[in-house]
């Protein structure tokens, strides 16, 4: 370490005087100086206290195998939590550190004010760790190896929930599904006597929806449930207590984790403009200066046929500022935007946006000629470029951040062929699944739901039905 | 510190030795892999390009069990985006054909369709196969032959041969005598001081094998049986090389007559005509009696064949057996047999009751690695069929 503590502590009190200065708002920070291989640990698990599970293993082995070959190189990690914990590579120099210090509570402040965060649980460090001690004591309980083979079935499934912030999870569903039910079949049961007026309302209806509707009396969900995680906690019949205790904890660190996987672009171009901006203010030494520079561009440094989301969440970011700090005339004009309000947007936009709007609204044709982004796909054996529309580029970004990149599947029915076994469906849009992987998923579906389960997708522009019934597998064109 | 304002922040740095979890995941991980290379063992055995190498090459396992299955998009079938130079063009092509090039084009998390396979030294796979493995009815051979004698230095005493001094042991104790006397430093070397190095006989036991491998290369036996019992013999020469410092292997071909043929022959050439198979036992009674004496050696022979023999030949045979089981380790019987019919020589040697007789019935490729641990199973008992 080529510094002391004392310099470090001073250099992070003057870095949050100048954060404070430009309106940064974060946790208390905790930083923590590690070594790489617990960094790296904690990079593979996304928490330092999270559950024991091999997969965690085989993705720090891989993390800490580019390390050390020299691949790649983590130089902080930070905890959405209050306090908020970073942590800082053992090694790093202090201007290194200073980068990663103004970094990280840029980062904060964006997990403290971006509204997808509202609802995050603060304290997950701490439910992480009781989490972790509960699979241990079920461990111990039922068998290590039948713990984790129960986890691999949970985590094949795990991007399946409903991070919805408008229908506050804290309610609880199941309770809002019956009540549901119970109503439309007290309503089927009990039709409401005819008032004398009733023929009024029958005006406004259309001859074919006059019919009751009988099939949400009977279909269950009685809507399309997007939470298969919680669909299968609440009525799966082949589990136990542990398995489904272990599925509902599983959930809660998927909700936790969700706002993270779509503000990532955002996110760290937040981070990557703050450090910038703040790193700036400060009297840096030449050679410090030099070290700086070449710190920050391989973070934000574009990389060849990928898109680097620090790189591209910047470039948006300083557009942003760009734009509203010299809006054109007829900006002026139509929407009465008035010069210098270019922070003020910023911080707008990091409070109400998420990737999928951050892109829709503000990538704007300039940029996107810009950076000379593309849409390439596969033709034949080769990969091309075959698209440089601006509009379309925009879109295909933003489709491939829907649900987080993972596909949109929803339980269609839980009762399928009235048999109990389970209906999934992917909303397709376009995007096919893989069709491998899915052979290989619903095995896990299976063990999960106890019943033989079944997926509609789209193939070369058919519905097909792929099914598993805990033998073999079955894959049936619809249409 | 000078700063006027008292900033929430803290700067710690705990100890982080005793966080563990990453290795023991990932040891957990490792293990995974192995179980799988386990349960792919039968497959491995049979594998052609280990076969037929000099066995010093990296072996490829598939890890389908290890993939990290979930729902998702079909990367192939999808349009992404991506980043040019500035002057990138319509129709320009990036790659052929490796989704690796353009991995990190899409800002998520793509899925790990790198970690399809492992890949497994020889050596780690002979390991593991071996682990299963062990020599059966070991004999004590003649004290001469195990035995040879080695010297090791191991030992330091005050007395010795100049010559053996042990210079950094004497200068030590000089250090030490003269630490004590209150004049610390290196001078004054008394005889007391001196210290040698001495060694003491050891033996290494030395033992040889001879492995006399015998096959049918009538026009009975194809392609398919020929590569069993040649699958066969590469792992089993290999598993004997392990275990004794060195092993001969004398290769007898035959068809209604026998002789010793080199390697090549002996997995290439192709006789045609019909089998007497005790012209091969006879051979090799004969080999053993002129040039391995079983009080020195340890003998295995192994005979190959697809089943079919001279019905009038078997009772020859089984006496054959009978004085080869005398001289011998024991005699191993590998029947290649795809369609599982009744056999002439099985027949006759279901009947042998001796547990140093054992048999196998090779019905596919797999099964040369069930073949391996019948013969060189762990045994309590005999061999029952």
């Amino acid at each position: 370490m080529n510094y002391t503590h004392a310099e470090l502590e001073f250099a992070i009190s003057e870095i949050m005087e100048i954060a404070d200065s430009f309106g940064l708002d974060y946790y208390p920070m905790r930083y923590e100086i590690c070594p790489a291989d617990i960094i790296y640990t904690f990079g593979a698990y996304g928490m330092p206290t999270r559950f024991s599970h091999w997969s965690f293993g085989k993705t720090f082995n891989k993390m800490k195998m580019q390390y050390d070959f020299g691949l790649s190189k983590i130089y902080e990690l930070v905890i959405n939590s209050n306090p908020c914990y970073a942590f800082l590579l053992e090694g790093n120099s202090l201007i290194q550190n200073k980068l990663i210090v103004a970094h990280v509570l840029a980062h904060c402040d964006f997990f403290k004010n971006n509204f997808r965060f509202s609802a995050t649980n603060r304290d997950m460090i701490e439910s992480m760790s009781a989490t972790a001690e509960r699979i241990n004591s079920y461990e111990l309980a039922y068998g290590a190896d039948t713990v984790e083979a129960f986890i691999d079935h949970v985590l094949a499934i795990q991007e399946h929930v409903d991070p919805q912030l408008i229908k506050p999870m804290r309610y609880d569903k199941r309770q809002q599904l019956e009540e549901k039910r119970r109503r439309i079949r007290e309503e089927h049961k009990h039709p409401a006597k005819p008032g004398i007026y009733d023929d009024l309302w029958s005006l406004d209806t259309s001859p074919e929806a006059a019919s009751p509707d009988t099939t949400s009396l009977t279909a269950f969900p009685s809507e399309p449930e997007k939470d298969l995680v919680w669909f299968i906690q609440e009525y799966s019949e082949s589990l136990e207590d542990w398995q489904r205790d272990i599925l509902s904890m599983l959930r809660e660190e998927m909700l936790y984790f969700w706002p993270q996987m779509e503000t990532k672009i955002m996110n760290e171009g937040w981070a990557s403009y703050w450090h910038q901006r703040i790193i700036r203010e400060l009297d840096l030494t030449s050679e410090e200066t030099i070290e700086f520079a070449k710190l920050n561009s391989s973070v934000v440094q574009p990389s060849q046929q990928s898109l680097n989301p620090y790189y591209l969440g910047l470039k948006i970011f300083e557009d942003i500022e760009r734009r509203w700090d010299h809006p054109t005339e007829e900006q002026q004009r139509r929407f009465g935007r008035i010069p210098g309000q270019g922070r003020e947007k910023m911080f707008e936009v990091r409070e109400l946006d998420s990737d999928i709007s951050f892109l829709r609204s503000y990538l704007s044709k300039e940029l996107v000629q810009d950076l000379d982004l593309y849409i390439f796909e596969k033709q034949g054996p080769e990969w091309k470029i075959t698209d440089k529309t601006w509009e379309h580029i925009r879109d295909q970004l933003v489709a491939s951040r829907v649900n987080g990149g993972s596909p949109y599947i929803v339980v269609q029915d839980g009762d399928y062929l009235r048999s109990g076994e389970l209906l999934l469906k992917h909303q397709y849009e376009g995007l096919e699944l893989d069709l491998k992987y899915l052979e290989h998923t619903l095995p896990h579906v299976y063990h999960l739901w106890g019943r033989p389960v079944h997926l509609e997708t789209v193939v070369e522009d058919k519905r097909a039905l792929f099914s598993y019934d805990g033998q073999k597998h079955q894959r049936k064109i619809l249409s | 510190m000078s700063s006027p304002k008292q900033y929430n922040f803290v700067v710690s740095k705990e100890d982080w030795s005793l966080h563990r979890k990453g290795y023991q995941d990932q040891q957990r991980h490792q293990e995974k892999v192995r179980e799988v290379i386990r349960q792919n063992l039968p497959d491995l055995v049979t594998e052609e390009n280990i076969i037929m190498s000099d066995g010093k090459q990296i072996i490829k396992v598939p890890l389908r069990n290890l993939e990290e299955y979930r729902f998702i998009h079909n990367f192939q079938k999808q349009q992404h985006v991506g980043q040019g130079d500035g002057d990138s063009q319509v129709g320009d092509v990036l790659g052929q054909d490796s989704p690796k090039s353009s991995k990190g084009g899409k800002a998520g998390d793509q899925p790990g369709h790198d970690y399809v396979e492992t890949e497994i030294s020889m050596e780690d796979l002979e390991e593991m196969l071996f682990d299963e493995l062990e020599l059966p009815f070991i004999q004590d051979k003649d004290k001469e032959e195990l035995e040879s004698e080695a010297i090791r230095f191991n030992d330091i005493r005050k007395k010795g041969l100049m010559s053996n001094i042990d210079k950094k042991r004497t200068i030590l104790e000089n250090l030490r005598r003269n630490a004590t006397s209150g004049q610390p430093g290196i001078h004054g070397i008394s005889p007391d001081d001196l210290r040698y190095k001495t060694w003491e006989e050891i033996v290494v036991p030395r033992s040889n094998a001879v492995i006399l491998a015998m096959m049918d290369t009538s026009g009975s036996m194809g392609a398919f049986e020929k590569y069993c019992a040649r699958s066969f013999f590469f792992w089993m020469t290999r598993f004997l090389r392990h275990q004794y410092e060195k092993v001969d292997i004398v290769f007898l071909a035959h068809h209604t007559e026998a002789k010793e043929v080199t390697e090549e022959e002996f997995f290439t050439r192709g006789e045609s005509g019909g089998t007497i198979c005790s012209s091969v036992y006879q051979k090799a009674l004969d080999i053993i009696d002129s040039r391995y004496p079983p009080s020195s050696y340890n003998i295995y022979p192994f005979h190959f064949s697809d089943g079919d023999n001279l019905t009038s030949d078997n009772e020859r045979c089984l006496r054959l057996i009978g004085e080869l089981l005398k001289r011998c380790n024991m005699f191993g019987y590998g029947e290649v047999n795809q369609y599982n019919r009744g056999s002439t020589l099985m027949s006759a040697y279901r009947n042998i009751k001796q547990e140093k007789f054992i048999h196998y019935v090779i019905k596919e490729k797999g099964e040369v690695y069930n073949a391996l641990k019948r013969f060189f199973h762990k045994r309590e008992g005999g061999a029952a069929s």
